[in-house]
């Protein structure tokens, strides 16, 4: 899949390494909050992503701590606001048909992750990059809330329009 | 390991067993030493093994698999593990995972001394 040519309002770019996940958490839970979601949307943005990097830590790149990441943020505007984030490895390409949330009837330990983020988000999407990696886009709406336009807090944020389906 | 994988861990005796209270944020990078504090002090044998949830603001779900893995250790050796004080943001991956029915999640220590 080709790139995605338009520029984001953030592009962090990290180590495979779990003494990170705090920084992209504050990143995309604060950036959340800025452009209108509550508290535990935010928590649940947060947790996604967190979610999203321990998968490319643990089975992409294997614990390697020198494995890169890319966290890209943006807020699209449209008919509705909405949160995109996209994370980026160069890490082993794995068939996006077989990324799927186990049955949580087994009780057992990990495995909770690809469900957690479907869960949160409105809409995930698994692909493989050009070149080699994968690429997680995911996009959270933000709610209606009563006697509030749904754009009214991005009114200050330059935002992109709301792509369609690719 | 380093000091950013480092977990603070109090520890309060009990008559029937312990009291472990966790600090910060348990994510994959806390997970393991949690694990190893928790393989610690299920090998030691307690009856009831409480954790006090109060001062842990975040949880992934590494911390989650670490507390199932403890959960069904203690079950094979007969103790008791019992969750307490979670704040609503930690209670909710818990509830994302369906495992709020699964662990016995009490409201305070009190309770959980007394189930």
């Amino acid at each position: 899949m080709a790139e995605p040519p338009e520029t984001r309002d953030i592009e962090l770019e990290m180590f495979s390494q779990p003494r990170l996940l705090a920084c992209a958490r504050a990143v995309a839970g604060s950036f959340a909050q800025r452009i209108g979601f509550n508290e535990i949307e935010c928590g649940q943005i947060s947790l996604a992503v967190d979610e999203a990097l321990c998968n490319i830590i643990n089975h992409g790149y294997d614990r390697r701590p020198d494995g890169r990441i890319r966290l890209l943020i943006t807020a699209l505007t449209g008919e509705r606001t909405s949160l995109r984030i996209e994370v980026e490895d160069r890490a082993k390409q794995v068939d996006p048909a077989t990324i799927r949330s186990r049955d949580l009837d087994d009780i057992r330990p990990g495995g909770l992750g690809v469900y957690i983020i479907r869960e949160i988000m409105d809409d995930v999407r698994y692909e493989h990059r050009d070149g080699g990696g994968m690429r997680l886009s995911m996009v959270k709406h933000l709610p209606a809330r009563p006697g509030r336009s749904a754009d009214a807090s991005t009114s200050s944020f330059r935002g992109r329009t709301t792509h369609g389906p690719r | 390991m380093g000091h950013d994988d480092h977990l603070e861990l109090r520890e309060e005796s009990i008559d029937d067993g312990v009291i472990l209270i966790p600090v910060g944020d348990i994510d994959l990078s806390r997970a393991p030493a949690l694990r190893q504090h928790l393989s610690r002090v299920l090998g030691g044998g307690a009856d009831r093994i409480i954790i006090d949830l109060s001062e842990v603001p975040y949880m992934d779900s590494s911390g989650v698999a670490t507390f199932v893995e403890a959960m069904q250790l203690a079950r094979k050796r007969g103790s008791k593990l019992l969750l307490c004080c979670l704040s609503d943001r930690v209670r909710g991956i818990f509830e994302i995972a369906r495992l709020d029915m699964v662990f016995t999640i009490l409201a305070n220590r009190d309770e959980a001394r007394s189930a």
